[in-house]
């Protein structure tokens, strides 16, 4: 695997041999672990492990507690408080699952972040990039159709607005959106569903993942120089990379505890503090809450979806020009899902020829402000859409798109890139030398 | 880039989680709850009060129907013998569909519902009404002072100014806290509504503070049992950490000595 010249698994004994020559699981795991990884990379990439937890605990917490969870909306805002009083450590699994799709959030963009600064959807990694993509929008569907099954207001109310985006498509929205909820509005039937739908997508998530990890075994990691792996010979590879175990699985542990130590916290002291109070009250199709907010990890295009009115010019043109069909609202919804579509063509829309962002002078600052837009975006899409925040969410959403389509096509074209080192073993060592070589500790790792 | 990315994370957590808070409620002033912070527990003396004052008051129109009667003797509650949950559970008839009538409550049963339809349930009140404190910030707020609505509660009980009107056949009450400013719920406590068989103070903000605090236990019962756990997660994790950097470390060593400066 990965190209990159390596021991292979050697089986020995005789029924190493002939287990080998029958199932080569033990080749298979024994490869897995001992893949050759670039010795110079930094604290951002611990994400995967992370990512990799919060899976494995979102489904042993959501296995248990749908031993205890009933999908009726007579029954399960109720299950949900039987579960939070009567089921043995119940209010702690709750907690922890509810939670969990935060961490997951927080682990999955901070991921993509790292992705995007390092240029790890980069040729020949476009397919992992779009793996992961596919991953990413599963979690959002897999999450979304979690908050609503504990039937709270927002749980309602959330599922009424998004489900109603399908609504805007000409012609066939409103068949397809009755399709969806199985009936005129959110009731059982959607309930029921989305239930089958939330047990059923992490498993494809698992699978995917499989497939992510497989994608980026067959190329090898990206590192932090964007300089790929000597695979000259096994000495030079062995001089750029070490192997995944033990010196990444126990680094990547002691990132994940740190962490950890902060989820714990969280879930201890504070669990209700990224959820919405509105959550606590039963689902009640006569009552709408004062503000309807999404969950905080889908707020940029909870933003993005409602940036685009009948007032901007961009929708008032699509709107002329295709007589009426592509109204302000289904503009929203284009906007929405092809926010989303723009960042998985990456790949093809970045132009430079060099990888990491940390050797393109000019790349920094429209990443950074990127990243920064991500988190206004995130501000006022929990903020009512009145007075200043439509503005700025329309300035978020504009440069949102013109990141992707404009910037990252021209800078590849007019940017003078630095000078990137020869190979990675040049990079580790030049850290190493200062007396750390940012794997001792995150403080001791420069800011890129 | 990972420090630039943890500031700007940290920023937006800052920014967004503030939104939450802006739900236009009225005046509500912080209070110090003895199960505020991470160290807060339940007062069980109080918890008892808050019950008393529930009972005698609140249980006419309301009703705690996600309430199992038998958690009144849990530990971190408010701490009953059994003999009196079962005498208190008496008290109570509630619907019982195997013999399609109503009977006397046991401890196995719940509280009953609200006995008037427009009385909302108060099982869960102090969870739904949060968001007082934030999460503003970090949520360092809401770590060390709660989640802000048991403090909504007291706000409410003690907000009436006397000024009521008259409104489609329907009389509201002026309530400083209620958002929107005029509440259909009579003021419930004046002060001095009841006696406790400990003397303690009947005062209005006593009374509020009381059954504020037996509510937040309502909702959320098992918050001793939470913190707890809470604690011995991030004491053993950290434990964890500084092992797994130590052994880190030590693994890292060699590879990195090739490459010093000599």
């Amino acid at each position: 695997m990965a190209g990159i010249p390596h021991d292979h698994y050697e089986p020995k004994a005789a029924w190493e041999k002939g287990l080998a020559k029958r199932l080569p699981i033990v080749g298979l795991l024994y490869d897995t672990l001992m893949i050759p990884t670039p010795k110079n990379l930094n604290w951002m990439w611990i994400w995967g492990i992370v990512l990799t937890f919060c899976l494995a605990l979102q489904i042993i917490t959501g296995i248990v507690l749908v031993m205890h969870y009933t999908p009726h909306v007579d029954l399960a805002f109720a299950s949900v408080e039987h579960i939070m009083r009567n089921v043995n450590g119940g209010a702690m699994l709750r907690y922890l699952h509810m939670n969990g799709a935060s961490l997951f959030f927080v682990a999955v963009y901070a991921h993509i972040f790292r992705g995007l600064y390092y240029g790890s959807y980069k040729a020949p990694r476009e397919i992992t990039w779009i793996i992961g993509m596919l991953i990413y929008l599963l979690m959002m569907g897999t999450a979304f159709m979690g908050y609503v099954l504990p039937w709270g207001q927002m749980s309602f109310w959330g599922a009424t607005v998004i489900t109603g985006l399908f609504g805007a498509i000409p012609f066939i929205g409103e068949a397809l959106q009755t399709w969806l909820l199985g009936g005129p509005a959110v009731d059982n039937a959607t309930l029921n569903r989305f239930f089958s739908l939330h047990y059923l997508l992490p498993f494809v998530i698992a699978g995917l993942v499989i497939v992510h990890i497989w994608a980026f075994h067959t190329t090898g990691n990206n590192n932090p120089t964007g300089v790929e792996v000597r695979r000259t010979s096994k000495e030079d590879a062995e001089k750029d990379t070490l192997p995944f175990w033990p010196y990444f699985v126990i680094k990547d542990l002691f990132a994940l505890a740190v962490i950890l130590v902060v989820f714990f916290a969280i879930v201890g002291f504070m669990p209700n503090y990224l959820g919405h109070p509105d959550n606590y009250i039963e689902a009640n199709p006569l009552a709408t809450p004062a503000h309807i907010v999404p969950e905080w990890y889908f707020l940029p295009f909870y933003a993005i979806l409602r940036a685009f009115d009948g007032d901007v010019w961009v929708v008032i043109i699509a709107s002329t020009l295709t007589g009426g069909i592509i109204d302000a609202k289904f503009f929203g919804v284009l906007a929405m899902f092809g926010a989303i579509v723009v960042m998985a063509l990456v790949p093809w829309l970045d132009t430079s020829s060099v990888r990491s962002g940390r050797y393109r002078p000019m790349f920094k600052w429209w990443f950074w402000l990127f990243v920064v837009n991500f988190f206004v975006l995130m501000w006022v899409g929990a903020m009512p859409a009145e007075g200043i925040y439509p503005y700025i969410a329309l300035i978020g959403s504009t440069y949102w798109f013109a990141y992707f389509l404009v910037i990252l096509p021209l800078l590849g074209v007019i940017e003078k890139p630095d000078a990137q080192p020869a190979n990675i073993e040049d990079d580790f060592a030049a850290k190493a030398s200062k007396g750390d070589a940012g794997s001792a500790s995150p403080s001791a790792q420069p800011a890129e | 880039m990972l420090k630039k990315l943890a500031a700007s994370m940290v920023a937006a957590f800052a920014l967004t989680t503030g939104a939450f808070a802006a739900g236009g409620a009225g005046h509500v002033e912080d209070v110090d709850f003895s199960f505020d912070g991470p160290f807060g527990s339940f007062d069980q003396n109080q918890l008892q009060r808050g019950l008393q004052i529930y009972t005698e008051i609140c249980a006419s129109c309301h009703g705690l129907q996600y309430v199992p009667l038998r958690t009144l003797s849990d530990d971190g509650g408010p701490g009953l013998p059994d003999d009196q949950v079962r005498a208190y559970a008496e008290y109570y008839e509630v619907f019982d569909p195997e013999i399609d009538d109503f009977r006397t409550a046991r401890p196995s049963d719940n509280f009953p519902g609200s006995a008037l339809e427009n009385a909302p349930d108060l099982s869960l009140m102090a969870k739904a009404r949060a968001g007082f404190h934030g999460p503003y910030g970090l949520g360092i707020n809401q770590l060390m002072k709660g989640m802000g609505g048991p403090e909504y509660i007291v706000a409410l009980l003690s907000g009436y100014t006397g000024e009521e009107k008259e409104e489609a056949g329907a009389v509201l009450y002026e309530n400083k806290a209620f958002p929107g400013g005029w509440i259909a719920m009579a003021p419930p406590l004046y002060g001095d509504d009841l006696e406790f068989a400990d003397g303690h103070a009947t005062d209005l903000h006593h009374l509020s503070e009381d059954v504020a605090a037996f509510l937040m236990w309502t909702a959320e019962p098992k918050l001793m049992a939470r913190k707890q756990a809470g604690f011995v997660g991030v004491i053993f994790l950290t434990i964890l950490s500084v092992l797994l950097y130590l052994t880190n470390k030590r693994l890292w060593a060699p590879v990195k000595a090739r490459y010093k400066k000599k």
